[in-house]
């Protein structure tokens, strides 16, 4: 063991570094103190297709069906394998739909035990095994692909698999202490991974800020320290710099909270569904991390937790920048690590273009004057803080966009539906999340995420 | 402001889609988001918005401008003054006043007549009012020469809105500087009235003087001024002089008038005569400096136009046996003459017509800056090269673009090439 302890940190000292000096960090109030609190118990679950871009469920079980934490519930119509599952024994309590019969949530009524599908030991498993048990509880959609950011297809041959150990954006929740005491599992989850990788080893990018963190010297995982501001924690922008995608190439990617509770089911051959999860945002009375499960009902975590004040706050499931908006009792998001809490911001705001210093708003652009104190934290709401317009100003996006990518011309070559442009400039290897921050900063407010999943739906579509 | 708040709350319906005013909501739109920043939230994607729009970027330009105006105001009463001799006469304040009197009509008929049509094309087209005039609106006033007759103003901002911006879509759209598009329409379509030395410098009597023989007389009959008959040439109409001289006696005789010329200080402070808002630097750069600082302009186009002009004056002042005059024209008498510097900060940054890309402003600017300096030394037709410059790199900066773009695509085919061959060398070796 000493010498393969020896051996790891040799070569976490020889980790590749990269450096990327384009990006921002938006600094917001609210970011979780590291302490962990106990979240009432949350009765209801639920699973929602929408945490799933491009699936087409198809359910399998009817209300009222008795599942166990990995019971599958529906599969995807256009991959019959990939099956969504249940995350905690219960009942299946209602099927809510939406226009046109679109099934909306799939609720679940626990019954409080921890019954779980069995599956097994499987950490000397090889990779069809792996891959048939994490089909087989519904862990497999933990497992996402580039191009695209969907659910990865089991049959292909990824060219390498890639985890990010950090978050950049705002009020990033720490990885090293979600996954603070659950080392052994997030090694399993790894060593799985590393035999999916058509490398044979996992990449694992760690913030150079954390470089002596734990997570680089775990094994099978070739490390590479990631410097600077947002979106340096995207695992896109990794890939982009370590090994980037090329047309026809395939590449799988993991949240690293998801790499333990895949290594937790080969570990123990049951499924748990059991996380950390940061409750973050200007609107919370004292933001910290708690004990999540996957779907739980977030009720019980903003009741009594949340500011008074004139606005009425907006709940997001995930980051600013890329998380859904939630009701109060809504449910958390499959692969969220974070809780967000931000005022709304409904209310007109009398020559708020024109007044020239407003210590209330933040700006990448230097027209406002909060560029002169960059440690500040801001209260933003949700006011779209002007029109929108047709493209005008250029190099906003470039200067946020650690890649080599024209973000202009390929959103506009999504505009225009031009699919040899789009592969050209480099569509296989950037996902809307990558450029949500060219969508905050964006003078002329365009939706660029929504451009740029359309122009990704309909390569898929036509190349597939 | 809540009164006013609830008065837009209480007629937004009628506007809105189905209401009984529905085709007057680009009106109603522009004015309510002219007041306030509308209560619009996040939809979907991002959450929270930088709080920039383009009503501030386009805001913080008229406030860069600002500084040109205030001195192009005085600078035109100063020059009618001088013109007439009669500077001991009129004080400060009386400058200011005669050319609040000449410049601020023209900043009126600029903006009336440009978003009289910008909103005729938003109610006929149902779509809201964009903020790109604003800076036009105020750029076209600033770049003619303060005698320019209302009326030509008014059809030059009308043809630089519909031709040069409405017909390509609008803001955003267009692919030439409209207000460029304006100044060049008043050089080509009324070349007799705003050319040569008459347009520049108002030389009207003031009321109770007269004139005889060049000398100015007041009321009582005494000689109390001069007309200066130079008064009026500009700086780039004294330079280019020198070609017409030179030609008829010799290149030394052009050489020799070259210090007729203005001071390059005189220049500098912009003391001269020429388009309005045009000659003071030291206007120019207040106006640079802030839009650097609040990063509105590329300095990429700035630092590249300055060098592109300073690499052609020195292949021009090198060049020996000169062919005109002209060629020994310094960089500081070009940087600081006619509109260099004014279509450099206002308008070669005009993030809509200029190249977009990075690698490309400076491709764009850098050759700007050259052309300006070739056309203003060969083309004695037309004194001022910034402009047909400018005009000349809109065209071109798609161009320079789809270079780059190219540049971007070929990188990342020949990643996948390169890669291609390894794997058949692996399988060869295999």
């Amino acid at each position: 063991m000493r010498s393969y302890a020896f051996l790891n940190s040799t070569v976490s000292i020889m980790a590749v570094q990269i450096k990327l000096r384009k990006g921002g960090d938006i600094k917001l109030q609210g970011s979780a103190e590291k302490a962990i609190i106990e979240a009432p118990k949350s009765e209801f679950f639920a699973i929602k297709p929408s945490d799933f871009h491009g699936v087409t469920p198809k359910l399998i079980l009817k209300e009222g069906a008795k599942v166990k934490a990995g019971t599958p519930v529906y599969y995807d119509k256009g991959n019959e394998k990939i099956k969504f599952s249940s995350p905690v024994s219960g009942e299946i309590s209602e099927v809510v739909r939406g226009a046109r019969r679109v099934i909306l949530e799939i609720k679940i009524k626990a019954d409080g035990t921890d019954v779980s599908e069995e599956v097994g030991v499987g950490t000397s498993d090889n990779k069809e095994q792996i891959i048939e048990k994490l089909l087989n509880v519904g862990l497999w959609p933990m497992i996402k692909q580039r191009p695209f950011n969907c659910i990865a297809n089991p049959e292909d041959a990824p060219k390498a698999v890639f985890v990010s150990a950090f978050d950049s954006s705002p009020l990033a929740p720490d990885y090293d202490f979600l996954l603070k005491g659950r080392e052994h599992d997030f090694q399993a989850g790894i060593d799985a991974l590393a035999k999916l990788s058509g490398t044979g080893k996992v990449n694992l990018s760690v913030s150079s800020d954390n470089s002596s963190s734990w997570m680089s010297r775990v094994n099978n995982a070739e490390v590479a320290e990631i410097g600077g501001q947002h979106p340096a924690g995207n695992v896109g922008v990794q890939i982009h710099h370590l090994n980037p995608m090329n047309k026809g190439e395939v590449v799988w990617t993991v949240n690293a909270q998801d790499v333990a509770i895949i290594g937790s089911l080969l570990k123990t051959g049951k499924v748990s569904t059991k996380k950390v999860v940061a409750l973050t945002g200007s609107e919370v009375e004292s933001p910290k991390y708690f004990n999540a499960t996957i779907g739980q009902n977030l009720a019980g975590v903003f009741e009594g937790n949340i500011k008074t004040a004139e606005e009425s706050p907006r709940f997001i499931s995930g980051n600013v920048l890329t998380g859904s908006k939630v009701e109060k009792d809504g449910y958390l998001g499959f692969y969220d690590s974070q809780l967000t809490v931000i005022p709304e911001g409904d209310k007109y705001d009398f020559f708020g273009w024109a007044v020239p210093v407003q210590p209330e708003k933040y700006s990448f652009s230097h027209t406002l004057w909060s560029w002169i104190t960059p440690k500040k934290e801001y209260r933003l709401n949700t006011n779209l803080n002007g029109e929108g317009r047709a493209f005008v100003v250029s190099g906003q996006y470039e200067a946020l966009l650690p890649m080599s990518i024209l973000p202009v011309h390929l959103l506009k070559a999504c505009l225009v539906e031009d699919i040899d442009m789009m592969e050209g400039l480099g569509i296989y290897e950037i996902v809307p999340e990558d450029i949500a921050l060219c969508e905050f900063a964006c003078t002329s407010k365009q939706p660029t995420q929504e451009i740029l999943q359309a122009g990704l739906d309909l390569v898929k579509k036509e190349c597939a | 402001m809540k009164f006013l708040e609830k008065l837009l709350d209480k007629m937004e319906p009628d506007f809105l889609k189905g209401g009984k005013k529905e085709k007057w909501m680009p009106l109603f739109d522009g004015f309510a988001t002219f007041l306030f920043v509308p209560k619009h939230t996040t939809k979907k994607g991002v959450h929270v918005r930088d709080a920039v729009d383009l009503k501030r970027t386009m805001n913080t330009v008229i406030m860069a401008l600002l500084p040109c105006l205030l001195f192009g105001i005085w600078n035109t009463g100063f020059q009618h003054y001088k013109a007439l001799g009669l500077l001991a006469e009129f004080d400060f304040l009386d400058q200011v006043l005669f050319g609040a009197w000449q410049v601020l009509p023209i900043v009126v008929v600029s903006y009336v007549v440009g978003l009289g049509v910008e909103f005729a094309f938003a109610l006929y087209k149902g779509h809201s009012i964009e903020e790109g005039f604003l800076v036009s609106g105020m750029l076209i006033p600033l770049i003619v020469p303060a005698d320019t007759p209302l009326w030509m103003v008014g059809v030059a901002t009308a043809f630089a809105v519909v031709f040069g911006k409405e017909v390509f879509g609008g803001t955003g759209m267009n692919i030439l500087n409209p207000a460029l598009v304006a100044r060049a329409f008043l050089f080509f379509a009324y070349p007799k009235q705003l050319s040569g030395d008459k347009a520049w410098v108002n030389t009207d009597l003031p009321d109770g003087y007269t004139a005889d023989a060049g000398a100015v007389l007041n009321a009582l009959g005494e000689k109390v001024g001069q007309i200066d008959a130079m008064a009026g040439a500009t700086q780039l109409s004294r330079f280019n002089a020198t070609i017409g001289i030179g030609k008829e006696n010799g290149i030394e005789a052009g050489r020799a008038a070259l210090s007729n010329a203005h001071s390059v200080w005189d220049s500098f402070i912009g003391i001269v005569p020429g388009s309005i808002g045009e000659t003071s630097v030291i206007a120019i750069l207040m106006g640079a400096g802030l839009l650097l600082l609040t990063r509105v302009a590329s300095w990429r186009v700035m630092v590249a136009g300055i060098a592109g002009a300073a690499a052609m004056t020195l292949i021009f002042n090198t060049a020996g046996a000169g062919v005109n005059a002209y060629m020994d024209v310094t960089i500081l008498q070009h940087l600081t003459a006619g509109g260099f510097m004014f279509g450099l900060v206002y308008m070669a940054t005009d993030p809509v017509s200029a190249a977009q890309t990075v690698k490309g402003k400076f491709i764009y600017g850098f050759l700007i800056g050259m052309m300006a300096i070739m056309i203003r030394v060969f083309n004695p037709a037309y004194p001022e090269g910034m402009m047909l410059a400018i005009l000349f790199m809109n065209v071109m900066a798609p161009l320079i673009d789809h270079y780059i773009v190219e540049g971007n695509i070929k990188k990342r085919l020949s990643r996948v090439k390169a890669k291609g061959e390894v794997k058949v060398q692996a399988n060869a070796q295999s």
